[in-house]
């Protein structure tokens, strides 16, 4: 059977992919395999219910319920030693989960190790701010909301940071496409000019490579006259060209197209 | 609520006009000492600041979802654009992670390459700070001497890989190019002169009377609150954590170079630029080191600059161009991508600004799944919440200065 792939993920796909191709997995150890790992995996399972855990490339990760991630980084700050929350942020896995895995990077200074802790809300849950703990968070969150929507609960200042504040839509979802969407082309237009003149300005064009050989507004046409923002033929005749000093001007002669001459030899 | 449109501005809701004494004041986002799009919101009672809010994301490009849409090689110019300061460390720590996540062992001269572009990008990024910080404070001539040396660093760059900003030097699995043949001598030259030049920066700016006012006892960060806010680098430096991810977590050679991790336990704005001044010569020594390894390698002639992948990385071009296997995977890579294997890796580098992180979720396909860039900057633009109240007007200037924040890296 053919695997399932979400229809609404608008990311760019590989355009061929052989059949019989099995994706290789970086390699996971347990956790018991590194002692420092192993004893603070210990400390944080005598608390709190552990739902996976592994090390990987010298990482430890370790899954938990969302409801525990205030406890869990409390107690991995205070007990184990982490003091720095060096990342946070989240996965978009709505179309093959239904909802998100939010992710801290914990550091710890003394230990010199670092561990990620991680746990999965669905789509319209919230999770708890880790505000209170680690300030770094305040953004962290604010970043989070912006780019995926997850609400933070007890977040001080929830509000977009990077994004304008009346956006709609989030951008680091896989349903969100790379040029934007119908509100992103209009939405400067709606600002500036108001939406009464969507259209005679009309929709911003957000495909770089695009290029209007008869656009009159923004490129001149070569050989021709035409006044900005006319309908351009392209068979209309040439305008001549006719120069001031034609005949007139002390030892300037003017450009005469027919007798230009091409030189065959380019070395002469 | 306020109409926003026909060019109005539209102000978040914030209330200029207040009862009490309390004024608004928008700073930037076209400020000249802003370094960049920044927006400070800043509620004064008189001069003193009460509260501070920074407004950020007017450089934003949405790298990470630019990333999600493109190969693997393909993001590396992208790089580039965020901290555009010192662009091939970004260059690197995305190297880095990738070659995490595959599980590559660069060779041993590309290490060394690769290092020599690291550190001369720390040089050219300190003297950036230094010659923009001095001119937001007034000091025009310390502007002109350090944009001297920098611009010598980056004839050097450019000798090397042609570009002076935004470089692309590093490649996932090696370096593309070897050092030409006058770089090595070129680079001793600048360093043996860069000592003295530290000393008339030093000379100039150490004991100056309206340097000291505006930079000894401003922007005090105590240890708890850089650790609170994710301070990295040297501003986490400077209050008192000896924290280099250089020295505690080594990558490429940096366990074979000796070097010191300066410290300061003042975390005011004079202990910042006295660390900027210290690291300065931190890597002129680690320079000295990595030239000495250059030609080692070279003596031993260990020539090879890219790692021997062929699932991941092209194989030699003399090799594409005689061998037609070598020809098929070198198309594949090229128009297809690479595909590592499934998994995840956070790869934390010491950038100029402090840790340069790159999360890459990948899920076996061409295009990484998810990809999180952790920006230094980023925080230390946000802990100038915290920062700010309590300081005067003329302050905000100089802690933004010792910050050294880059705005490419903070909207990303």
């Amino acid at each position: 059977m053919r695997p399932y792939t979400p229809k609404d993920d608008v990311q760019k796909k590989s355009y061929y992919t052989d059949r019989y191709w099995v994706a290789p997995q970086v390699p996971k150890s347990d956790v018991s395999e590194d002692a420092v790992f192993a004893a603070d995996h210990a400390a944080l399972r005598a608390h709190f219910e552990i739902l996976e855990d592994y090390i990987q490339r010298g990482q430890m990760v370790i899954y938990i319920h969302p409801k525990d991630n205030y406890a869990v980084l409390e107690f991995l700050r205070d007990h184990c030693g982490y003091t720095q929350l060096s990342e946070l942020s989240a996965i978009d896995w709505i179309a093959q989960r239904g909802g998100f895995e939010v992710f801290y990077q914990m550091l710890s200074m003394t230990k010199k190790k670092r561990i990620r802790v991680k746990c999965f809300i669905g789509e319209h849950e919230a999770i708890n701010s880790v505000e209170k703990l680690f300030r770094s968070a305040d953004w962290s969150e604010r970043e989070m909301y912006d780019m995926f929507g997850i609400k933070v609960n007890n977040h001080p200042f929830m509000k977009r940071i990077l994004m304008p504040d009346d956006w709609e839509g989030f951008p680091l979802r896989k349903t969100y496409p790379l040029q934007g969407d119908e509100f992103a082309a209009w939405y400067e237009v709606d600002r500036i000019f108001g939406k009464e003149a969507r259209d005679i300005i009309g929709p911003e064009i957000r495909d770089t490579a695009r290029v209007d050989r008869y656009d009159t507004e923004r490129f001149a046409q070569l050989g021709h006259e035409v006044p900005k923002g006319s309908t351009f033929d392209p068979n209309q005749p040439k305008t001549p060209l006719a120069y001031q000093e034609e005949g007139g001007v002390f030892l300037i002669e003017g450009f005469d197209e027919t007798k230009s001459k091409i030189i065959s030899d380019r070395k002469r | 609520m306020q109409q926003t449109n026909r060019l109005r501005p539209f102000f978040e809701n914030i209330t200029f006009e207040r009862d009490d004494n309390e004024l608004v004041l928008n700073f930037g986002p076209q400020h000249p000492s802003a370094h960049g799009q920044l927006r400070l919101m800043l509620h004064l009672q008189q001069e003193q600041i009460v509260k501070a809010h920074p407004d950020v994301g007017y450089l934003h490009r949405g790298m990470e979802k630019m990333a999600e849409n493109m190969i693997y090689n393909e993001f590396m110019p992208t790089t580039d654009r965020m901290d555009y300061i010192a662009s091939s460390s970004n260059n690197y720590g995305f190297a880095l992670a990738v070659e995490r996540l595959i599980g590559l062992e660069v060779p041993r001269r590309a290490k060394v390459i690769r290092m020599l572009l690291l550190e001369i990008n720390r040089l050219m990024s300190h003297l950036f700070w230094l010659a923009t910080t001095a001119l937001d404070i007034g000091a025009m001539t310390i502007f002109l001497y350090a944009f001297r040396e920098r611009e010598y660093l980056m004839d050097i760059i450019e000798d090397y890989c042609g570009a002076r900003l935004t470089h692309a030097a590093i490649r996932i699995g090696g370096v593309p190019l070897d050092l030409p043949d006058n770089f090595i001598p070129d680079l001793k030259a600048f360093l043996d002169k860069l000592p003295q030049n530290i000393k008339d920066y030093e000379d100039l700016l150490d004991t100056n009377r309206i340097w000291l006012m505006r930079m000894e006892n401003v922007g005090v960060i105590p240890t708890e609150m850089a650790l609170s806010w994710g301070c990295t680098g040297p501003m986490l430096r400077a209050s008192g954590v000896a924290w280099d991810i250089r020295k505690e977590e080594p990558y490429g050679l940096y366990d074979e170079v000796e070097f010191a991790v300066p410290v300061s336990d003042k975390g005011d704005n004079y202990a910042r630029y006295k660390l900027y001044m210290a690291e300065m010569r931190e890597s002129a020594k680690i320079l000295y080191q990595c030239i000495d390894k250059y030609e080692e390698t070279v003596k031993n002639n260990q020539t090879e600059l890219m790692a021997h992948a062929p699932q991941y990385i092209s194989a030699p071009k003399l090799d594409i161009m005689t061998q037609n296997y070598s020809l098929m995977q070198h198309f594949v890579l090229v128009t297809q991508g690479m595909r590592p294997p499934v998994g995840e890796v956070y790869v934390a580098t010491e950038s100029p600004k402090g840790e340069l992180g790159f999360f890459i979720n990948s899920q076996g396909g061409p295009y990484p799944y998810r990809l999180k860039l952790r920006a230094p900057s980023f925080w230390h633009t946000g802990i100038l919440t915290d920062l700010l109240p309590g300081h005067y007007i003329p302050d905000v200037v100089s802690i933004i200065g010792t910050t050294n924040i880059v705005f490419g890296e903070v909207d990303r």
